[in-house]
């Protein structure tokens, strides 16, 4: 269970840049809770997710995590718990290594490095056996560097690498959104079937509405720093696209406009 | 024709002493992806320690070498929490390192600007002694089985699982604290192993050069990287880990054999630094121009091909 509350970040404070990027932030996921968050350019919901994964301090509140105080821990002792997809396909693997290198040191995610080799016979089948879940055909070319695949399949493996060891939470950051739609979709898809089949609770930030209301359990609004509107189960299903807009423009006394997200 | 073979016997042994430095710049500047100006002042301080440690403490040679490298290291530990923990660019803590060993150097050996290690004891003098081979041979052969053992720990330490997160951290930073592995440990562990292996370069140059010198280590760092782009030219084609550090020494070797033909031309030693400087330059650049040109060369107004 993730329990974030009062949660505030400004950026550049007393400069003529200050931001106020969190603005209290509140939010309680349950076990199996599948987040997507939407919201406009600057709405809060990446810096939200960073501040989860500890990659700025926070300013003020508290991040729980089963149980655990994680607010002010440093960034690699939280990745224990997280697995994380960034929007960027370069930015969850290693270029320079071997696609089973990236794996054994995602399974060891959480664990102490030790001197013991860093991959073993046994490692290699269950790497193998994962990959062909992907059905990318990586699964015959588990020596090949990562820098030689495509940006979907390199999603598809970071994807593969958060969930290897179940993660308290899994933390996806629009990581479809620098993919093509067919292997956006191809990649969102695989998404939900890693979180269903591994009944992981996750976040996952997303800038199309429709997969906003399409996937998961639950719906988050953010606008401004803070969470605006927060709607599950039933009522969640139920929701249009037009919905979404006018809630949007009830909490912020705006038009949504933006251009990058897409209504339809 | 004999002084030349000769030379280049010299210069075999010396690239191959040298290589271990090499090595050690491989690590940081194609492992962890930093260029590491410590070198410089860490190859000296390891020649310093080494000759000080023989000659005015009278120390075991082999005690001697365990303690340059020792101290090599600790050059390594100061650059990494300078760069990796207080932020300083990594290029200026090198600089900063590498500007205070200068005076420490002089320190170790009393104040003094060399040592001669001439009827010092030294593993070279020793093996000669207990062979009758050649001052060269011996340094030929030491050097490369002490190499091959370097090669063999760091190809064993790269495979295991802190090695790996050490190789990604070059490579992908926040993937590898997204894993779970601090950065900051990793800078600061390559850093260590790399500058350990410079001072134990350092520290069998002086004993087979037979003097240590605090100017010992100027220029190092771009002999280091000379060595490394020479050897990714040659056997550039060599992908696997192993092979990649077959190169680096190779790479160091043809250094030393470029540098002994160029003396033998009636160049100055001197002239060496420009020599040295002007090959890095040339492969640094030559590859940005290759590409630039295959790309203007490959347009064509018309769209066909």
């Amino acid at each position: 269970m993730l329990i974030i509350s009062n949660v505030e970040k400004t950026f550049n404070r007393g400069t003529i840049n200050e931001k106020k990027a969190l603005t209290g932030v509140n939010l309680t996921l349950n076990d199996g809770d599948f987040v997507t968050v939407i919201g406009g350019n600057g709405a809060g919901k990446s810096t939200m997710l960073n501040m989860i994964a500890g990659v700025y301090p926070i300013d003020r509140g508290k991040i729980i995590l089963n149980g655990e105080n994680i607010s002010r821990w440093a960034e690699h002792k939280r990745a224990k718990f997280l697995g994380q997809v960034f929007q960027d396909p370069m930015k969850g693997t290693a270029a320079n290594m071997e696609i089973e290198e990236n794996l054994a040191m995602a399974y060891r995610r959480g664990r102490r490095r030790t001197l013991k080799w860093g991959l073993n016979k046994e490692e290699r089948i269950k790497y193998k056996q994962a990959l062909k879940v992907l059905d990318l055909g990586l699964e015959n070319r588990m020596t090949s560097k990562v820098g030689l695949l495509s940006g979907g399949q390199r999603q598809a493996l970071t994807l593969l690498m958060a969930t290897l060891r179940k993660p308290e939470l899994l933390l996806l950051d629009e990581h479809t959104a620098a993919l093509d739609p067919k292997t956006a979709a191809k990649v969102l898809d695989l998404t939900e079937k890693i979180i269903d089949e591994n009944k992981l609770t996750a976040i996952m930030i997303t800038h199309n509405m429709k997969d906003a209301i399409r996937c998961g359990n639950r719906l988050v609004m953010m606008h401004e720093g803070r969470i605006i509107y927060d709607v599950s189960g039933e009522e969640k299903k139920r929701l249009k696209v037009s919905d979404l807009l006018e809630k949007f423009e009830q909490a912020s006394g705006e038009e949504f406009a933006n251009d990058r997200m897409m209504l339809s | 024709m004999g002084g030349f073979l000769l030379s280049m016997q010299g210069a075999v042994s010396q690239g191959v002493l040298w290589g271990i430095m090499v090595l050690g710049v491989y690590i940081t500047f194609r492992i962890l992806d930093v260029a590491d100006l410590t070198v410089d002042g860490s190859f000296a301080t390891g020649a310093c320690v080494c000759g000080a440690l023989i000659v005015n403490a009278g120390w075991n040679p082999l005690l001697a070498t365990l303690v340059a490298i020792l101290a090599g290291a600790l050059a390594g530990v100061l650059t990494g929490l300078l760069h990796a923990v207080f932020e300083i660019p990594a290029i200026l803590a090198g600089i900063l390192t590498q500007l205070g060993l200068w005076s420490i150097n002089l320190r170790i050996m009393g104040d003094k600007a060399n040592i001669s290690m001439l009827n010092a004891d030294s593993i070279f003098s020793w093996l000669v002694k207990a062979t009758g081979w050649k001052q060269s041979m011996v340094a030929l052969f030491l050097g490369g089985v002490i190499l091959v053992i370097v090669i063999f720990v760091l190809y064993w330490f790269f495979g295991t699982e802190i090695g790996a997160a050490l190789r990604a951290t070059g490579n992908n930073e926040d993937m590898v604290r997204a894993l779970g592995v601090s950065t900051k440990t990793t800078k600061i562990l390559g850093l260590t192993i790399s500058n350990a292996l410079v001072g134990l370069s350092g520290a069998l140059v002086c004993q087979s050069q037979k003097y240590a010198d605090v100017s010992n280590g100027i220029g190092a760092i771009v002999i280091g990287l000379a060595a490394i782009v020479i050897g990714e030219i040659l056997l550039g084609r060599l992908r696997s880990f192993g092979g990649k550090m077959l190169s680096v020494v190779v790479g160091s070797v043809v250094y030393f054999m470029i540098r002994a033909l160029v003396l033998r031309l009636g160049m100055k030693a001197n002239d060496m630094k420009l020599i040295s400087a002007i090959i890095v330059i040339l492969a640094l650049t030559i590859p940005v121009l290759w590409e630039k040109w295959k790309i203007r060369r490959s347009y064509t107004e018309g769209g066909s091909l």
